[in-house]
């Protein structure tokens, strides 16, 4: 697709426009970063060059994935996070997952309408992405997003996740540190021993500080989680002991503390914990792509009449399933839908 | 490659309070199958246009029941352009009298949605006329 003899030379290739929007992104245009976040969030041609070019430069950024139930306030203490970076003359970079309607693929991304106020300030910059279908509280290409802005120099990328409910806790493989943030008396002290959301917090936030029950909750939620385990046990990761803060997102009490808890855990980050942390991450993010890739060749193989027949065997139980997704996963491996054709 | 939502700003500019409409048209774009950010009441333009531009939209809708569409929506339109933005789709709708239209189709708006205009209408002027990019 490049220079050599071809009269198509005019156009440049795709490596090329890359690497465009790549420096200029690096250089501080915002337009060219928005474009990039396209690429990658569309998986575009465009995007795999983006990232074989920009990938080496991240790792530098601390990722903070912000997590929580519908209507906790995790918008809101974004936005409050932002201003108090903004009093540090901290740069920040925002990605706010919001889901896609699984019926239309539809979405209303409203997460910004609590940080407009500061979307024009330098050095902020959000995005908002739908999920697009995938479960687990972000979409698939917000780990990549956050390597763009974490490439191009953002040294705080603040990650939120769609209203979150107990299980969803894809974003701690992609942040370094995570923040769960509830409501004052979201439950008792079962809610805090159960499975999930609690497990993988770094930091809890106990958000609405101002309403009645506030530190009770926090209170209950520190009591659990100090009986947790001190020592770890071989083969499994070691067990989280999470500050709990509470906060009041909407005047910013104590959102200056909940930054200094973030600033507390970078530096833990770094350490063996982290290195563990982004092994978690590498092998997210090649698993998202590899079963990216082979979703489209599954795709590919769909139209193939090959496909179709199979899918009649089913359908007349002549066929059962996993023979039928074997003879596919066969015609996969052997490359795609044309080899097909002859065997049908 | 995928065919992808196109993605839609819905944004209020200006100092008026009435946001019902914004919001229903947002939820019609989302059944419609749009990607819909929505910024909320009371957007300066360069607050809008700065939402643009990071979240990179096809199309931005200005909805606006004031009376200062002849001053704002220009202005949108302006920045839109300085910020090499021209490729972006501009539409308005709100309380807009029909002999303001021609101004503001002067100053770069694709068209104007008044009140009767439904949800379809909407969703298949913005499929037909923004510019599919990569």
């Amino acid at each position: 697709m490049t220079d050599q003899n071809g009269a198509e030379t005019l156009e440049p290739s795709v490596s090329e426009r890359a690497d465009a929007l790549c420096d200029s992104a690096i250089a501080g245009d915002r337009r060219a970063l928005a474009r990039l976040l396209t690429a990658v969030e569309n998986r575009t041609p465009l995007a795999e060059a983006t990232m074989r070019r920009l990938y080496p430069l991240a790792g530098r950024a601390q990722l903070i994935g912000i997590t929580g139930p519908p209507g906790a306030g995790k918008s809101t203490l974004v936005a409050a996070l932002i201003a108090e970076l903004g009093h540090a003359g901290r740069p920040v970079a925002v990605v706010a997952v919001d889901p896609s309607s699984p019926i239309t693929g539809g979405a209303v991304l409203g997460d910004r309408v609590r940080m407009q106020s500061y979307a024009t300030d330098d050095g902020v910059f959000i995005r908002s992405m739908a999920s697009r279908g995938h479960s687990g509280g972000l979409s698939s290409a917000t780990t990549a997003a956050a390597a763009v802005f974490d490439a191009v120099g953002f040294d705080i990328v603040l990650i939120e996740t769609v209203g979150t409910g107990q299980s969803e806790v894809e974003v701690a493989a992609a942040a370094d540190t995570t923040v769960v943030v509830e409501a004052p008396d979201m439950g008792d002290e079962i809610q805090a021993i159960k499975a999930g959301l609690l497990e993988v917090a770094d930091i809890i936030v106990v958000n609405k500080g101002d309403r009645p029950g506030a530190h009770r909750t926090a209170g209950q939620l520190a009591a659990m989680l100090a009986d947790s385990p001190r020592e770890t046990r071989p083969g499994r990761p070691a067990p989280k002991h999470p500050d709990v803060l509470v906060t009041t997102a909407a005047t910013g009490d104590g959102v200056a503390e909940l930054l200094a808890a973030i600033d507390r855990h970078r530096v833990t980050a770094r350490g063996t914990h982290g290195r563990a942390s982004r092994l978690r991450r590498a092998e997210a993010q090649v698993w998202a792509v590899l079963v990216d890739r082979l979703h489209d060749r599954a795709r590919s193989i769909e139209a193939a009449p090959v496909a179709a027949a199979l899918l009649d065997g089913v359908a007349a139980h002549e066929l059962d399933p996993y023979a039928a997704a074997d003879r596919l996963l066969d015609l996969m491996a052997g490359g795609g839908a044309d080899t097909d054709q002859a065997k049908a | 490659m995928t065919d992808r939502p196109l993605k839609v700003l819905i944004a209020k500019p200006g100092l008026d309070g009435h946001d019902r409409g914004a919001k229903v048209l947002a939820r019609g774009l989302r059944d419609e199958g749009f990607e819909v950010v929505y910024t909320g009441l009371r957007q300066t333009p360069e607050m809008i246009v700065t939402a643009a531009l990071q979240e990179d939209v096809d199309v931005v809708g200005l909805s606006i029941l004031s009376g200062a569409h002849l001053t704002l929506v220009p202005r949108v339109c302006a920045l839109l352009r300085d910020k090499g933005m021209a490729d972006v789709l501009v539409t308005a709708g709100g309380i807009i009298p029909d002999e303001d239209v021609p101004a503001l189709k002067e100053a770069g708006v694709a068209a104007v949605f008044g009140p009767g205009t439904t949800i379809a209408q909407v969703a298949d002027f913005l499929r037909a006329n923004s510019r599919p990019r990569d």
